[in-house]
């Protein structure tokens, strides 16, 4: 089978369609749409998948409108919005480093976050809006400083790897010690935090990603063509026309803005930005930096793992990040050993 | 791997030009002066400041004053400091040295997490408390990210960034893993994140009686492997040609490795960077041979190790900065100024 068309338009512009990736982004669509409205019907109350979409649709009856609309919608669309950043960010961050671990949770972006709302647990036993202001901080701030800091005459895939790594465990260390000098509940409190949860969010976290996910999606599809050549190696794609460092810059920007505000709303849910692009791949089986399936893979994975952390645990028990934890040691183990025979790592 | 420079310390160290080897000699009784220092150091400075009389009244002339308790206490912790400080960095070196990867590091590399990942799941869920008891499944721990570490190193295509790459991915789980534990069992937190940390506030003279035995046997192992590292530093090929027997020499190496990185985590927690900075700095003025660099990193690591934990009670004053904090906050600098000094080539 072909596995890429082309459309064209009578006006001579065309479109090269991987048919086999297209078809995984609307497979991947499908599956997140499914378990959203699966996740909205588990709970303490259960109301049946029919009823669900019913009451989206706009004709459901009073009490399940005020349960889904005012309680269980909004902690859906954040697992979306937060898992489809994830994956986003993931992508991206693996295309530059060209690395399929060099995701940012190995990287320290979620230490960074971490140590922002962390401060602000321990520090100032501060409300959630400033704990999640403080992991935004967090993360901005620890991007920018792997950046600067692996900056010699451009910035270098493997360098800024290594930076990460060394950044990473300087934050982790600090976040140790703000651990040890709470008290027991502030110390219960950060570490439902660190794990990563998406229990109790609301409209205010919605919107916020929403406007961030608007802009950024476009501006980093839009720019996309470059990282492609980009994986060619930096010599072959300055000679191609792309210019990289401009390029790169703009895509770690967004990137670190994407999983900065995702790990402020959610908490640094693990493992969602290493496997997700790993897994949209090995599903579209097309090289390139597939940032589109990646962005769909990290919505359904985030949706079904809290939807399987609830089946599982109980309502609201343990935090999604736990399920996302453990499913993606797992996947990384076997990542690591199938990614060592192909000599990728 | 890195080049013999012939570095100014020797220069420094020495006036008229002797033979190489009276000078790294020397160095190490120098060395060795060092630490000594820096233990009595450890004894005097802390909450309390205690008066080099009062210290040696309380290590010779013991009656039980004030000062004689104070020195109690602060020895056990310096002497955990001496073990495990040793111990740490013997094993970065010999890792460095099997590898031949510059940034290999026992935190870096994953192997102190796995240890903790184990001592943790022994506390929770077998109930072993004492130390004695945990101290195996530190080393099943650390021996299984050892393996898979090892593992990974030994394919073709293992650069030191997939390596340290592959090292901070399964930390990043198994630390996922400690805080899974940490929110079923609010118990279990407050004892962990102290121990998650790194620090030796903890140390007792039956915690060093418990893991003295393992650091001893796992040191003279080590010490006794550089010959045999030198000829694996060359290659596989040049090793062999040379009559190294390499699977026996790795898998002591790995063993040595294991033994001495488990018992450290067992008795202090996970403390990384101490195992990656001393043997570069050793390396600087001694060169590649590792019958020069293993003992100098013998002796030189605890240097770091108890400095960093003087630091760490000066710093924050009545209480203190625990030591794992300490060596992070100056070995990542380091970790990242050793990234952005090397060529591409070199990584």
């Amino acid at each position: 089978m072909k596995t890429t068309r082309v459309l064209r338009t009578p006006g001579g512009l065309s479109l090269r369609l991987d048919v086999r990736a297209v078809t995984v982004v609307v497979l991947l669509l499908l599956a997140a749409l499914a378990a959203s409205v699966v996740l909205i019907g588990t709970g303490d109350f259960p109301i049946p998948a029919g009823d669900v979409v019913r009451t989206l649709l706009g004709d459901g009856n009073a009490g399940q409108e005020f349960i889904i609309r005012e309680l269980r919608l909004p902690r859906v669309l954040v697992g979306l919005l937060v898992g489809a950043s994830l994956g986003l960010g993931g992508a991206l961050f693996q295309a530059v480093t060209r690395n399929p671990l060099g995701s940012p949770d190995v990287l320290g972006l979620g230490q960074g976050a971490t140590a922002g709302a962390l401060t602000m647990i321990v520090l100032f036993s501060g409300s959630a809006a400033q704990v999640t202001l403080g992991a935004l901080v967090g993360g901005l701030v620890t991007g920018l400083a792997i950046y600067l800091l692996a900056w010699k005459r451009g910035v270098h895939g493997y360098r800024l790897v290594l930076v990460g790594i060394g950044v990473s465990a300087v934050v982790t260390a600090v976040n140790g010690y703000l651990l040890t000098i709470s008290d027991l509940v502030d110390a219960a409190r950060a570490v439902v935090w660190m794990t990563g949860s998406l229990n109790g969010r609301d409209w205010d976290q919605v919107w916020p990603l929403l406007a961030l996910c608007a802009v950024l999606v476009p501006l980093v599809l839009a720019n996309a063509r470059g990282l492609r050549m980009m994986e060619m190696g930096d010599d072959v794609s300055n000679a191609l026309g792309v210019r990289v460092e401009r390029v790169r810059a703009l895509l770690m920007v967004a990137a670190v803005l994407l999983v900065a505000t995702a790990t402020a709303a959610a908490g640094p849910v693990g493992f969602v930005a290493l496997t997700a692009p790993q897994l949209a791949r090995r599903l579209t089986r097309s090289p390139g930096p597939n940032l589109l399936p990646s962005l769909c893979m990290g919505a359904s994975l985030l949706v079904t793992a809290d939807w399987a952390s609830q089946r599982l645990f109980g309502a609201d028990q343990l935090p999604v990040g736990v399920v996302t934890g453990v499913l993606g040691g797992v996947y990384l183990l076997w990542l690591l050993v199938t990614e060592r025979k192909a000599g990728r790592i | 791997m890195l080049v013999d420079s012939p570095s100014e310390q020797r220069a420094e160290t020495a006036p008229a030009p002797p033979t190489r080897r009276a000078v790294r000699a020397f160095g190490l009784l120098v060395s060795v002066a060092v630490l000594v220092l820096v233990a009595l150091a450890s004894i005097a400075i802390g909450a309390k400041g205690l008066s080099p009389e009062q210290v040696w009244h309380g290590l010779f002339q013991d009656t039980g004053t004030y000062g004689d308790v104070v020195v109690d206490e602060r020895l056990s912790r310096t002497v955990l400091g001496l073990l495990a400080g040793a111990a740490l960095g013997l094993s970065g070196a010999v890792l460095q040295a099997l590898t031949r990867n510059p940034l290999a590091d026992p935190g870096l590399l994953g192997i102190n997490a796995g240890a903790s990942a184990a001592v943790v799941t022994a506390i929770t869920y077998f109930g072993v408390t004492s130390l004695s008891g945990y101290v195996w499944f530190a080393f099943v721990g650390a021996a299984a990210v050892g393996a898979l570490v090892w593992f990974l190193g030994g394919s073709r295509g293992a650069t030191p960034v997939r390596l340290a790459l592959a090292g901070t991915a399964i930390s990043a789980a198994l630390y996922g893993y400690l805080q899974a534990v940490m929110i079923t069992d609010d118990a279990a937190l407050g004892r962990m994140r102290f121990w998650t940390v790194g620090s030796l506030a903890s140390a007792t003279d039956s915690t060093i009686l418990q893991v003295l035995p393992f650091l001893a046997a796992g040191t003279l192992l080590a010490l006794g492997l550089a010959r045999p590292l030198n000829a694996v530093a060359m290659g596989d090929d040049t090793a062999k040609a040379l009559g190294a027997d390499l699977n026996r020499t790795r898998a002591l190496s790995m063993l040595a490795a294991t033994v001495l990185c488990g018992a450290a985590t067992a008795a202090c927690g996970p403390i990384a960077f101490v195992g990656l900075m001393v043997p570069h700095i050793v390396r600087s003025f001694t060169g590649p041979d590792l019958r020069w660099i293993l003992p100098y990193a013998t002796i030189l690591s605890p240097v770091l190790l108890l400095g960093a934990d003087v630091i760490g009670r000066i710093v924050a004053r009545p209480s203190e900065l625990q030591v794992g904090v300490i060596t992070a906050l100056i070995g990542g600098p380091v970790f990242i100024f050793l990234v952005r000094r090397r060529r591409t080539a070199q990584l």
